[in-house]
């Protein structure tokens, strides 16, 4: 039979999700809901693929006829669809589709969070591996609106010692990206970790900071391809951290310490590190940031070191206008609002506020490397879903 | 560890600091829709329920599920069952039978219940 332009390749059940100690146990029906929203989304996919249609066949012809061109850029596009009645509903469906995903997570985790909260405590108990400082706080542009739609952001505490917002997190990253990350939710991490054995075999980092890394979960890959290294992973966001750590140690992860603290004002000496990672970091930084960070992580990072960042692809001149506006879509509803500028930057730049060099820039293709086994494969769609496919880019260079 | 007092069931939901997109030109149908999909998910969730259910217990022997597929109501069986449709149908689709009636019977309400004030009131 002819495969469904709306399901593709069947999203994995959420039964296949990694069951660690400190996981939000869900009943069968909340799993059932879960694998709902997962199928869901990918059928949302689909229907996201008729704006390819609605494009070509009544925006571009309206526009040309209006304005005696085509549109020069994705703004222009995004106030063509704005209007659309197609581009509408999708975007009603795809925005509730996120709101029902928050929900879903949170409820399987404010029920039983007392329970969460005292295993948390017990795992991270008297761990020098876990280094919270209460002076740190999320930066204003970080926490005025919840990123992602993720009710809390990154740093809401209910209560004392409270985790809800990293179990929460934790919960639905599978069901948003239809378990294109896999099992482990850290398909971003070891397509890293894997790219960089295959690719610099010699490399033998013996410090790595990651930066910006909430529940650690693709930092942990990271950490086991290098078991020897000192892992220092960093996040201003306190019950994230806790919740991390708590989720290495029962992982069995022991080689990161999570640090609560702000990359603007890090205080290792120049060079210290070999290698600098960030993943899916960049967008959430304004623009103002971005300077200032790359330029702290250019000095802390060793001559012959090397950074990398994984992102979502950058808007380059090649890539059509629809898809640059299909991707902008997180930036205007779903609260990412330094999504549509980052992307429109040039990576390269990027780099230059590091100091790092033009010749020395490179750039490739990761995909997530997820477990062995059908189900448990990245769920392709025959339609991408721009945004929450588990296939990155990957860019930085070596200090010169 | 201090214990978290949690209205789990009104906090689940609460909303993401932001504002709020509304893509539909009328949100009251955008609101429509929003339940609409909660439903549809909460009866994918009983059917995958039942599912399991039945996978239950024909691995412990107690059914087939073929005998599913093969079951015909006896004659009362049919009867109740379609009384059952037709008891759900008509609670889903009151709006529309009130509508109706709206239609059939004048004058409408809120007429009616301005007469029956005026009627009962002292001067």
């Amino acid at each position: 039979m002819k495969k469904s332009e709306y399901s593709g390749q069947l999203p994995p059940t959420y039964d296949k999700v990694i069951r660690h100690d400190i996981f939000p146990e869900p009943t069968h029906d909340e799993t059932a809901r879960f694998n709902f929203i997962a199928s869901l989304n990918q059928h949302l996919a689909g229907v996201a693929a008729g704006n390819k249609i609605v494009y070509e066949k009544r925006l571009k012809p309206n526009f040309n006829k209006e304005n005696g061109r085509d549109f020069e850029n994705r703004h222009e596009v995004h106030r063509a669809l704005k209007k659309d009645p197609y581009w509408k509903t999708w975007s009603a469906l795809r925005r509730n589709t996120m709101e029902m995903r928050q929900q879903a997570g949170r409820s399987v985790v404010l029920r039983q969070i007392d329970e969460l909260n005292e295993k948390a405590e017990i795992l991270n108990k008297g761990k020098s591996t876990l280094q919270l400082n209460s002076e740190i706080k999320s930066p204003r542009y970080a926490s005025a609106v919840d990123i992602h739609l993720q009710v809390g952001g990154y740093d809401t505490e209910l209560v004392e010692g409270d985790i809800s917002v990293g179990a929460n997190y934790d919960s639905g990253i599978f069901v948003t990206t239809t378990g294109g990350v896999g099992p482990g939710i850290d398909g971003g991490g070891r397509a890293v970790a894997t790219a960089v054995k295959q690719k610099f075999p010699d490399f033998k980092p013996k410090r790595i900071l990651d930066v910006g890394c909430t529940i650690g979960h693709n930092v942990l890959p990271i950490a086991k391809a290098y078991p020897d290294a000192e892992v220092i992973a960093i996040d201003t966001g306190a019950p994230v951290l806790r919740y991390g750590h708590a989720r290495a140690q029962a992982l069995g992860v022991n080689n990161v310490t999570f640090i609560q603290a702000d990359v603007e004002n890090l205080d290792y000496e120049d060079g210290y590190f070999d290698w600098i990672q960030t993943t899916m970091f960049l967008h959430e930084l304004s623009s103002k940031s971005i300077r200032k960070i790359m330029s702290e992580l250019g000095r802390m990072l060793k001559p012959g070191g090397l950074l990398l960042q994984v992102e979502q692809p950058n808007y380059t001149p090649k890539m059509d206008l629809l898809e640059q506006a299909i991707r902008d879509w997180d930036c205007w509803y779903n609260n990412e609002p330094f999504w549509s500028k980052m992307h429109g930057m040039d990576t390269k730049e990027i780099m230059r506020m590091g100091g790092f060099k033009d010749e020395d820039y490179m750039e490739f293709q990761a995909a997530a490397n997820t477990d062995n086994g059908d189900v448990t494969k990245p769920a392709k769609s025959v339609s991408e879903d721009y945004g929450r496919e588990a296939l990155w880019t990957v860019f930085g260079a070596w200090k010169s | 560890m201090k214990k978290l007092n949690v209205d789990y069931i009104a906090d689940a939901g609460k909303k993401a600091k932001g504002k709020r997109p509304w893509f539909l030109d009328n949100p009251e149908v955008e609101k429509v829709l929003s339940i609409t999909m909660a439903i549809a998910g909460e009866l994918a969730v009983a059917r995958e329920r039942l599912d399991t259910l039945e996978r239950i217990l024909e691995s412990k022997g107690i059914m087939n599920r073929d005998e599913i597929e093969s079951f015909i109501p006896s004659e009362n069986d049919a009867n109740e069952r379609q009384t059952w449709h037709a008891e759900y149908l008509a609670r889903i689709m009151r709006i529309i039978q009130q509508d109706r009636e709206a239609l059939e019977t004048a004058p409408d309400m809120n007429e009616a219940v301005e007469d029956l004030v005026k009627e009962f009131t002292e001067e």
